[in-house]
């Protein structure tokens, strides 16, 4: 399943023959660049429109190029309410505790499923995919009133919870897939040697899983930061708004009229984190996409 | 010999525990608890009588639900198809590995990463009758001659929602299509190049066919992903105008959290969680089966 295949492997796809040969690549060239320029073209006037000044951003008719650079926008949601640098703390420290609990659960089931027999052991494998079957949509009630009831409403922790419900069964897929990957005669020369069970996970699979364990974290990483009806539920404290939040609450403004400007430049920070991880390891993002048909 | 593997397979379970405590105590329980409340009257004052299937019986008779169920399986029957028809046409154009090609499959998959959210407010932003460059950019290309109001009426805002979420997602397919062309033998298609199969006979007679498990399973994502709608619906056009956009998942949102009548909310629940059980079984079947391959 490898993205990577050689152009000679693929130019059997289109091919084109005799004299149209050049017409039909320069035509697809032309159709790759239109496809680039429609697909970027929103986030560029985005990130054009935030640094224009706040007038020139409210401008009606609206112009594509700001008249002149200013930071306004992002002074004024840097000190939004309790503070943008709050807001991107709570979605950070969310996420990476997301992170953390789909490796720490996920990594450890993986393995379970991927290296012993067990009776049974498919059916606990279907019981850890439930959330893919049932929404978590569905279940946020009864989990509100349970978190309500232990502090964990306006909670990081609890958030990263319903977070973890959302991205567990991708990771323990995953996972699963990448522990059974590894050659079976490695953890046989661990036995010999008298490795328990847990020292072959942490020593030898974890190791040879790195490709695995990013993904995940990948995965988790973008779901967790972007995640928003949850947020929107749990997260009712003003303080304790996460990202996409943050960005609701800045549309709704204080006076009614929206602040374009100071909505663009939010927009703008709630999109560098994940196209930054995305660019940089995109490799082990199509390629999780790829496995991961249950997610 | 049983003795070790007794205490082998116990060892595999303590792996398991973990993770299956976590799916007991978050998922499982409250999904009781829902089928539970979904018999009572509860609401977030109180209440908590025992109803039966008063709720359900009440859904039956809710018009806005099923307007807005209808609705939201109008939205999954036009968006798929575009999706999965601009997806794989984005596929054939870029499945080779050229620069430029490689390019254009990163640029179109990058608004696939960034929140729905996000996406929605900068969508509302570009469709916005007086600030909204996509307006603008209609006048500039004398498609239009006034900017348009895309959310005063129910057609307009679900077609500016589905625009915007085009954007957003028709990337997703394009690159589970292009791993499935890829992994095509291309020896296969060598041969029906030498028999002299045109381009779009080699599409439509062995491209489709032999990428069918692909499209599928994208369909099914797809259309899961597209029955679930929510971010969008509530940023864009707030349920509006006159209530005619709001989705399965909205309209649970709003009885179970504006109205906070839970007990109904947990019906409703129950009852799209089970249109959606359907749809992700199969997808777990067709995975599966695809995995044995």
């Amino acid at each position: 399943m490898s993205v990577v295949a050689s152009a000679t492997e693929t130019r059997a796809i289109s091919a084109p023959q005799g004299d149209r040969a050049a017409t039909t690549v320069y035509l697809a060239a032309a159709a790759c660049i239109a496809v680039i320029a429609i697909m970027s073209a929103p986030i560029v006037l985005s990130f054009l429109a935030s640094i224009k000044t706040a007038k020139d951003a409210s401008a009606v008719p609206p112009h594509y190029l700001p008249s002149a650079l200013s930071l306004e926008n992002y002074l004024k949601v840097i000190k939004y309410q309790a503070g943008l640098a709050t807001y991107v703390g709570n979605s950070a420290l969310v996420a990476l505790m997301t992170i953390a609990a789909c490796v720490a659960l996920g990594a450890p089931a993986g393995y379970g499923l991927a290296r012993f027999t067990m009776r049974g052991k498919e059916i606990a494998f279907l019981v850890l995919l439930t959330p893919v079957m049932i929404p978590y949509q569905s279940i946020l009630t009864p989990l509100y009133l349970d978190f309500a009831k232990v502090g964990l409403v306006n909670s990081r922790i609890g958030l990263a919870i319903v977070h973890t419900i959302l991205q567990l069964p991708f990771s323990v897929y995953l996972m699963r897939n990448s522990f059974e990957a590894i050659p079976r005669e490695i953890e046989e020369a661990a036995m010999v040697d008298g490795c328990s069970a847990w020292r072959r996970l942490t020593h030898i699979f974890l190791p040879l899983a790195v490709p695995g364990l990013v993904t995940v974290a990948l995965f988790a990483f973008i779901t967790s930061w972007n995640e928003f009806l949850a947020a929107l539920i749990f997260m009712s404290r003003e303080s304790s708004f996460t990202v996409p939040i943050l960005l609701v609450s800045v549309r709704a403004g204080h006076h009614g009229a929206v602040d374009w400007g100071a909505l663009q430049a939010s927009i703008v920070i709630s999109i560098i984190p994940c196209l930054a991880v995305y660019l940089a390891l995109q490799r082990y993002y199509i390629s999780g996409l790829l496995s991961g048909g249950v997610k | 010999m049983q003795r070790a593997g007794r205490s082998r397979q116990l060892q595999g379970w303590l792996f398991l525990v973990p993770a299956l405590l976590f799916v007991a105590v978050f998922v499982l329980v409250p999904l009781g608890q829902l089928v539970a409340m979904s018999a009572t009257d509860r609401s977030l004052l109180g209440g908590g009588k025992f109803i039966g299937l008063g709720n359900y019986l009440k859904i039956w008779n809710d018009a806005s639900f099923w307007r807005a169920l209808l609705f939201t399986v109008k939205y999954t029957l036009i968006l798929t198809p575009i999706l999965m028809g601009l997806g794989f046409a984005l596929a054939l154009l870029t499945a080779e590995n050229t620069p430029l090609k490689r390019l254009t499959r990163t640029m179109a998959f990058l608004p696939v990463v960034i929140g729905l959210s996000s996406s929605s407010l900068l969508w509302f932003w570009l469709f916005d009758e007086q600030v909204g460059l996509f307006n603008r950019l209609l006048v500039d290309l004398h498609v239009i001659r006034e900017p348009i109001v895309w959310f005063v009426t129910a057609d307009l805002a679900f077609w500016a929602v589905v625009i915007s979420i085009t954007w957003k997602v028709v990337g997703f397919g394009m690159v589970l299509f292009v791993s499935g062309i890829q992994s095509i033998n291309p020896d296969i298609l060598e041969a029906a190049v030498m028999d002299g199969a045109g381009y779009w006979s080699r599409v439509r007679l062995m491209i489709l066919p032999l990428t069918r498990r692909v499209l599928l399973l994208t369909t099914l994502v797809s259309a899961i992903g597209s029955m679930l709608a929510f971010d969008q619906f509530y940023i864009m056009t707030a349920g509006g105008p006159r209530g005619q956009t709001f989705t399965a998942v909205y309209w649970i949102y709003q009885n179970s959290f504006v109205s906070l009548r839970l007990g109904y909310g947990a019906a409703l629940s129950i009852v799209l969680t089970l249109i959606i059980l359907v749809f992700s079984t199969l997808q777990i079947a067709l995975t599966a089966r695809s995995e044995e391959q």
